[in-house]
């Protein structure tokens, strides 16, 4: 009598009676090999439990036979788990699948990253920081160093691509709900290395000590100048003196080449270290981990390495193409990368005609400057970046990706994104009476999105959606009455009018059309 | 891969949106230097005129003389007898003996130094200032300048320019020049000269610039090629995934 205990594949276990005992085989391909006497029962239940757990060993001991290197990677492995951590994150990690253009910014930013630090290392080589010889010695970098130019010119775009990308990389995690649970530390990590990136970036931008090196940081220190009470204290204590000057330089120095780059490593691993714990989002915002084969594979992960090692290879060779245009042909853009007035060395006693901070901060410079007392300015820009922290528990609608959530999120998602661009461009701008005006609509748009994320958590009623309508609209009309006046009624009325028409389409149409109908969301990815 | 296309379509848009300069006045703004540093000629001649004419104020006290030699492809032993007037070697920068207190009694300030200005304020603006000049008599030194406006530094190309005032519209803003006597060059040469002048300063405020776009196709070249066979590598690989 024959039974077959256990099948996996091709291969099987099984047993025969003989005198009375089950005896056990494995058959691998038709072949009968005798592997045990006896399952050591008459019962063929707790045969089977038995054969299982036998099979299990088995396989595990064919496993670490397999993967035990020998040589000099093998005696390292004995002592240092290389190769357990690139099965556990590399060949054994699984990624979905279906991955977009979107998914490319990750491992760019860890590019960028990489080659700034490489660059940043040679560049301190050369530069001294000391307000009487930075200047100088950037030039000497530029002209007599071997190659000094396209190193420095690598270190400046590089500020700029990480910002590109990191914004990307943001906008990625708005758009497919990558923040939401059960990720909500890897958002808050990523916006730790967010601020981390803007401080490191503040810092590196003192360093050539040019005119805009200079007053740009005379306009961000004053900002915490603005703290009641300690302000004026906390302003010398940052700069180290009463004006920006020669300990200024040389502590940002510090702090820009040690300092910020630690926190921002030590960021990015506990950043990938959440991720690899719960795996990645994708643009369906559905779980890979909730299908698996019997083997425990997702099956619609792939393995990271080889499939998206091979994959990022490309997203790396175009951005380095655009990159290195950059570098090559264009390192100032127009002023934007690199600003005309920074070839001017800082003068403590010439005020440029017009500051402006470096692109990538200028949407919250906008912030800043839309409301006229400094520190109610400063509050909000701060409030603007301290709301990123909380989007994971504003945002409560179950639904992560774009794909399957409502018109009206698509429509506050693309304002909010023009806004910001919008913003970023009223940044770099002197003020106008018009600029000033768009800059704070803008800005109040600005948290209208994170209010009515939460407000699209989940369907709400007649009576709650008046209630939010009606609360936001009176706070932007009591903050307009303050401020309205015979010269500047006609802007703010304008204003009003639209931001106000804007939230009440928002709120108030769900009630009455299906322009707030979510789509139901696939049980696996889409292609 | 459709989005990556459409990516590097914006790329290249916001470039040309960048690429936007302010300058104040209207009549300043209509001369537009066209320079080219890859023009060996012209380079070699505004370092000619700018040791003849302007190296005795302003200093480039970044610009290393043989490094200039050497891009410019003048022999070293030529550059020392022609273009080092002081007792300066070929290694050096080309700073000047002026100081500052005498500068200051002189002119009311220390003439700037011009290595990083076609940096700072641009090609345009250069290649205008040696161009609007113009007789006035409340001025100190004769003349005013468009460009930049009270100048306190002297029309030095007055001779080769010669004279020029400016007319007025209605609303009493410059719109051109009404030439006063003639030069010892024709407009077109002056011209050229002060092109010249703006090119070669174009090249001191970066040298580098010669060796970058060079270098940069040979990297854009490897960078293609790369991608395309790590397109190809990544399709292979991609292949059992439905």
């Amino acid at each position: 009598m024959e039974k077959v205990l256990l099948r996996d594949g091709e291969i099987t276990l099984h047993t025969r009676e003989r005198s009375n005992k089950w005896q056990m085989y494995i058959n691998i391909k038709g072949t009968d090999i005798f592997v045990r006497k006896s399952t050591g029962t008459a019962n063929l239940d707790d045969a089977a439990q038995i054969a299982t757990k036998y099979y299990d060993q088995l396989k595990s001991k064919a496993n670490s036979a397999s993967n035990s290197a020998s040589g000099v990677i093998g005696w390292v492995d004995e002592r240092l788990p290389i190769l357990s951590f690139v099965r556990d994150h590399l060949t054994n990690y699984y990624a979905p699948k279906n991955f977009n253009f979107w998914y490319f910014f990750g491992s760019l930013a860890f590019v960028i990253l990489f080659l700034q630090i490489f660059t940043g290392i040679f560049l301190a080589m050369h530069y001294k920081p000391d307000a009487k010889l930075a200047f100088d010695s950037v030039e000497f970098i530029m002209r007599d160093v071997n190659l000094g130019w396209l190193i420095r010119y690598m270190h400046s775009t590089g500020a700029s691509a990480f910002f590109v990308v990191v914004y990307l990389h943001m906008f990625r995690a708005l758009m497919y709900g990558s923040f939401k649970k059960p990720r909500e530390l890897i958002w808050l990590f990523g916006v730790f290395i967010y601020l981390a990136l803007m401080a490191e970036a503040f810092m590196g931008y003192l360093l050539p000590w040019g005119q805009m090196s200079y007053w740009g940081a005379q306009v961000i220190i004053n900002l915490f100048t603005t703290i009641p009470f300690i302000g004026p204290e906390l302003g010398v204590w940052i700069r180290g003196d009463f004006a920006i000057s020669d300990p200024t330089l040389t502590r940002f120095f510090a702090l820009h080449i040690v300092a910020v780059p630690m926190v921002i490593l030590l960021l990015v691993i506990l950043h990938l270290a959440a991720l690899h714990t719960v795996g990645s989002n994708n643009p369906d915002g559905v779980e890979i981990k909730k299908y698996k084969d019997e083997n425990g594979v997702p099956l619609d992960g792939v393995p990271f390495h080889p499939y998206y090692t091979v994959k990022d290879f490309v997203g790396i060779g175009v951005f380095l193409f655009l990159f290195s245009t950059t570098v090559f042909f264009m390192p100032e853009m127009g002023g934007y990368f690199l600003e005309h007035a920074n070839f001017i060395p800082a003068n403590p006693l010439v005020t440029p005609e017009h500051i402006a901070p470096v692109w990538y901060f200028t949407p919250f410079y906008s912030i800043l400057r839309a409301i006229p007392d400094p520190a109610f300015g400063a509050l909000a820009m701060a409030l603007s970046i301290v709301v990123l922290f909380f989007l994971p528990w504003i945002d409560n609608n179950p639904i992560k990706s774009i794909r399957y959530r409502s018109m009206l999120f698509r429509i506050n998602l693309f304002v909010f994104v023009t806004g910001f661009l919008i913003l970023g461009y009223l940044g770099v701008k002197a003020p106008t009476p018009l600029y000033s005006a768009l800059a704070l609509r803008f800005s109040e748009m600005y948290f209208i999105f994170f209010a009515l994320l939460f407000f699209y958590s989940k369907s709400r009623g007649n009576f709650f959606s008046y209630i939010f309508a009606g609360s936001m609209i009176s706070l932007i009309t009591i903050y307009d009455l303050t401020r309205i006046s015979l010269d500047n009624y006609i802007l703010i009325l304008t204003g009003l009018f639209l931001v106000c028409a804007f939230i009440l389409f928002m709120t108030i149409s769900p009630l009455y059309t299906n322009l707030n109908k979510e789509k139901e969301v696939p049980e696996r990815v889409t292609g | 891969m459709k989005n990556l296309f459409i990516f590097f379509i914006f790329f290249a848009l916001s470039i040309n949106i960048s690429l936007a300069a302010s300058q104040k006045s209207e009549l300043a703004q209509k001369y537009k230097a066209s320079n080219s540093i890859s023009n060996k000629a012209s380079l070699q001649r505004g370092a000619k005129y700018y040791v003849n004419y302007c190296s005795g104020c302003h200093s480039l006290k970044y610009m290393r003389m043989n490094t200039l030699a050497k891009d410019l492809g003048i022999d070293e032993v030529i550059f020392s007898k022609n273009l080092i007037f002081a007792n300066k070697k070929i290694g050096e920068t080309m700073t000047i003996p002026m100081k500052e207190a005498d500068a200051i009694q002189w002119f009311g300030a220390l003439p700037p130094d011009l290595s990083l200005t076609a940096r700072s304020k641009g090609a345009d603006y250069i290649y205008a200032k040696l161009n609007t000049y113009y007789e006035d008599d409340n001025s100190v030194t004769g003349y005013n300048n468009i460009a930049y406006p009270n100048t306190s530094m002297p029309h030095i190309l007055a001779e080769l320019q010669g004279g020029q005032k400016i007319v007025l519209d209605s609303n009493n803003n410059p719109i051109s020049f009404d030439k006063t006597s003639e030069g010892s060059f024709s407009d077109k040469e002056y011209k050229q000269l002060t092109n010249d002048i703006t090119n070669f300063l174009v090249y001191v405020s970066e040298p580098a610039k010669l060796k970058r776009y060079s270098m940069g196709f040979w990297v854009l070249l490897f960078l293609f090629i790369f991608t395309i066979l790590a397109y190809y590598t990544k399709k292979e690989f991609w292949k059992d995934v439905h």
